[in-house]
């Protein structure tokens, strides 16, 4: 398609109707990009764009790349918590019957771990990435709804920061990261931890939840003129169904927590067998959003190695439409399973082989992102670089956690080493392998994109064996431990049972794992501060993140780019076809068509504003204050209600609002 | 990068109603996401219900009538609900602002005889799981209720205001019209759920 008639077919409806009466302003016009030489085009964007200076400034960013930068780092910090975490349980189980850690603290250090790894890290990072990529990949100037977006960060912030003040307080929830009741629940629950298990959960949903809101609106709505849906990024694409699984999955997540809360503060018996509640529709409920969850932190992961191997394969990737296609499937198919991780339960046979049946069918879609991968592979000519040996680390990892994934779907097999260090090892595989890995593997290839400088290729590689080492040696013999029969979840076992010597070695596998991120954290700021500079596009790859400089200015593009491929810069090498006719005194771009992406509408994007932040916070203190009295929900409406109109209310300028 | 300008947006307009604004679309994420709230609370209760051969568990009929009430209410709010939405497309400022006042009374209304439903349930959430799960389907839409009208007499007091006149306002306007159809639609089923379930048994 030309990109000359992009437009031609459209009927677009006259301006404005009806401003005979004066029902609207007449629109004020400004100065355009078009015929603009490169300079004063630039000084006119970065001034339009900006992220207002100094700390009010700053706290009002509604940048999407300054949001995402502020999410990546807040997600690896809380990375390193729970890794710290992990680290202090290996030590205690590093031998029989150490007196290192207690009972009390070892709930609170694996419920820790648990929640912090799920909930504030892995799918915050996912969207993270995706806040920052997303925009950039479909070519326009900012995500969606920015000012929700800033919300969605800040309440995150305040959901870890509450969780982890209520850790050093002594007060950290210890029912592990799914709070089974009754256990949770208010009988053998009391004090104020399963309080927070509840509410932290509920905050970190509402920031996922508008985040995969403003994603999906960025897809559908805000993509370059000629990204059709065939020509979408793969990545984009995994964000996309991601963002889809947030808004079926996460609800389910805030019912659970919503009715467990209600049923510890004020007394209602949703869960309470002995009212005419039930404790099972707690796990139900719980894994209506648990497994998709699964998913949620996988389906990003496959899209960052479907961006990777094809710039280290120097060709298009194989099978582009089959790829999307698994996508989807995996999606839908990822409701289907929660019952699964309740065949423990006594639910009947029937249901059960349907539910070890479709567990199974779920391999297809993934088999076939493998294949294309591998065939992208196989007929390109692989470049070996850190991002392609993190990529190559996932798959041999991932694999095994996939296989033992699939021996656990077999209901005699599950009974058996249910709650046994079996698990675990396999959790961790499908986990680390399918996410962290890819996540590392992506960290190293944009890396240059977000600092504009490169991470050391050396140290990655010493990062790369150091964490393929330390992760198998502290995981593999888990499966080892778990068929012989240690339990999770106990702070010590007995010197009889011989578990001593292979615990001692998973120990010390766990630490060089760590250690392994050290390197990484050193790489990072190394990189950052001293790294090569980098360029647009230092991997020469295809899509439009790379068109723009590294790293990019506010603003995005200077000029919106036209996209004729699904790698428009492999296609149109001499020179990248652009839209212009946008204003660059106000903060514009352009909304296209849903199917086509044809241009439809020139509309404003928002601008900085402090009260985002101020609405987490008032939101921040309901939720705190809310564990201990059902009155907060009272008091707290007022603020939040303040602090929303003064987010909603327009500047004194309508030319110049959200 | 090299760049050669090969298609023109000068002549866009700067807004649009319905499916082509971003708004429309989020709020749909939006309605989305919190449908699925309520139908999994929806399920929670229906599961309940077949645990339990004597649902309601001894406890007396709730008192239909303040429902029965909201329910005609909201339905009949629909009209100048979807009247108000013709006026904000052709962007007519005077029937537009008449319209928000009398959707803004419309959102008020059924929130007063709301106020009446709670006791109307004629038990207490902490007195079963029956009781709980009643009170969790009506709070929950009470909420949404709530944050609505707010929403709605917001937007009012805007388009009383200089603001109003642009073109953006109008499409907030369609947006919160087609909220309340959803704020409508998702309160018949939690209706019948609260009043005429239990009467099955
Ligand atoms: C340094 C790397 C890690 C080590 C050494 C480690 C170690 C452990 C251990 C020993 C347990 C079991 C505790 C018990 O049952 O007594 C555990 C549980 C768990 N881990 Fe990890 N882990 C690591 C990284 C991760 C990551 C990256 C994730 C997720 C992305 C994760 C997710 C979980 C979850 C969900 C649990 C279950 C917690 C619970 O039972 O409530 N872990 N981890
Ligand atoms: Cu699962």
């Amino acid at each position: 398609m030309s990109s000359a008639d992009l437009t031609s077919e459209r009927d677009l409806p006259p301006e404005r109707e009806t401003s005979v009466r004066g029902d609207i302003a007449p629109e004020r016009d400004g100065p355009r990009d078009t015929g603009m030489d490169d300079a004063s085009l630039h000084r006119w964007l970065a001034r339009t764009w900006r992220t207002p200076p100094g700390i009010i400034g700053a706290l009002s960013s509604v940048d999407h790349k300054v949001i995402a930068r502020r999410y990546l780092i807040t997600a690896f910090l809380f990375l390193c918590l729970g890794g710290l975490n992990a680290v202090a349980m290996r030590i205690q189980l590093s031998g029989p019957q150490r007196g290192l850690i207690g009972p009390d603290l070892y709930n609170q250090l694996f419920t820790m771990h648990g929640v912090t790894m799920m909930f504030l890290f892995a799918v915050p990072i996912v969207q993270a990435t995706g806040i920052y990529l997303v925009p950039l990949m479909v070519g326009t100037r900012n995500i969606a709804f920015p000012r929700l977006n800033a919300f969605s960060y800040w309440v995150y912030l305040s959901g870890g920061l509450f969780a982890w003040v209520s850790f050093a307080l002594a007060m950290a929830p210890d029912v592990g990261w799914f709070a089974y009741v009754p256990l949770s629940g208010p009988e053998y629950g009391p004090g104020k931890r399963a309080d927070v298990w509840a509410q932290m959960i509920t905050y970190t949903e509402v920031s996922s939840l508008a985040v995969a809101v403003a994603t999906i609106v960025t897809v559908f709505k805000q993509r370059a003129p000629g990204m059709s849906l065939d020509k979408i990024p793969l990545y984009v694409w995994a964000l996309l169904v991601t963002s889809f699984l947030v808004v079926f999955a996460m609800p389910a997540v805030m019912i659970t927590s919503t009715f467990l809360i209600l049923d510890r503060l004020v007394g209602t018996h949703i869960f309470n067998p002995a009212e005419g509640g039930d404790a099972l529709l707690f796990q139900h409920l719980f894994w209506f959003f648990g497994h998709p969850e699964v998913y949620i932190i996988f389906l990003p992961a496959t899209g960052m190695v479907s961006a990777i191997i094809p710039v280290f394969a120097r060709r298009p990737a194989f099978g582009h439409l089959g790829l999307v296609l698994s996508l989807i499937a995996v999606g839908f198919l990822s409701f289907g399973l929660w019952v699964h991780h309740m065949f423990a339960t006594g639910l009947p046979k029937l249901g059960a082989s349907f539910f070890t049946a479709s567990s199974m069918l779920i391999a297809i879609p993934n088999g076939v992102q493998i294949f294309c991968w591998l065939a992208t592979l196989w007929d390109g000519r692989p470049v070996i670089r850190t991002p392609l040996l993190f990529v190559f680390g996932f798959f041999f990892t991932f694999v095994i956690g996939g296989l033992t994934g699939v021996m656990l779907a077999s209901v005699p097999l599950d009974l058996q080493v249910h709650d046994t260090y079996f698990v675990v090892a396999h959790f961790h595989y499908v986990l680390i392998g399918g996410s962290v890995f890819p996540l590392l593997a992506a960290a190293y290839f944009w890396f240059p994109k977000i600092t504009g400088r490169m991470m050391s290729e050396r140290l990655g590689r010493w990062h790369f064996w150091l964490a393929m080492i330390g992760f198998n040696a502290a995981f593999f013999p888990m499966h080892i431990v778990g068929l012989w029969g240690m339990p999770r979840r106990v702070y010590t076992y007995p010197a009889e049972l011989g578990w001593g010597n292979i615990n001692l070695f998973i120990s010390a596998g766990a630490v060089l794992f760590f250690l392994s991120f050290v390197l990484f954290a050193f790489n990072l700021v190394h990189g950052a501060l001293r790294g090569t500079p980098a360029g647009d596009n230092p991997w020469d790859a295809g899509t439009l993140e790379w068109a723009t400089s590294s790293p990019p200015p506010g603003y995005n593009f200077a000029r919106i780019p036209i996209v004729t491929n699904v790698e428009p810069l492999w296609a149109e090498r001499g020179a990248l076809p652009v839209a212009t006719g946008l204003r660059v005194d106000v903060r514009e771009l352009l909304v296209s068509t849903v199917a086509e992406a044809h241009p439809d509408i020139r509309e404003k994007s928002a601008t900085p504003s402090i009260w985002p932040l101020l609405a987490a916070i008032a939101v921040g203190a309901t939720f705190l204050y809310s564990i201990f009295t059902p009155w907060a929900i009272i008091w707290g409406a007022a603020p939040i209600a303040v602090t929303l109109v003064g987010w909603f209310w327009p500047k004194a300028d309508p030319e110049d609002e959200e | 990068m090299n760049q050669r300008p090969a298609l023109d947006l000068t002549g866009l307009p700067t807004f649009g109603h319905g499916p082509r604004s971003p708004t429309w679309w989020g709020t749909l994420g939006f309605m989305a996401l919190e449908g699925m709230g309520f139908a999994l609370a929806a399920g929670a209760y229906l599961y309940l219900v077949t645990l339990w051969p004597n649902w309601r568990l001894s406890a007396p009929q709730p008192n239909h009538w303040p429902g029965t009430i909201v329910t005609l209410l909201l339905i009949a709010s629909l009209v100048p609900n979807h009247i108000l939405n013709g006026y904000a497309k052709r962007c007519a400022m005077r029937s537009v602002r008449i319209g928000m006042v009398v959707m803004s009374l419309l959102g008020l209304a059924p929130l007063v005889v709301r106020w009446f439903e709670f006791p109307a349930l004629n038990i207490y959430w902490d007195t079963n799981a029956y009781g709980s799960m009643l009170w969790v389907l009506l709070g929950l839409h009470t909420t949404h209720l709530i944050t609505d009208v707010g929403d709605t007499i917001v937007l009012t007091v805007l388009m009383f205001t200089h603001h109003g006149y642009s073109g953006r306002r109008f499409g907030d306007v369609g947006d919160n019209v087609f909220y309340w159809d959803f704020v409508v639609l998702t309160w018949i089923p939690i209706y019948l759920l609260i009043y005429w379930l239990p009467r099955l048994g």
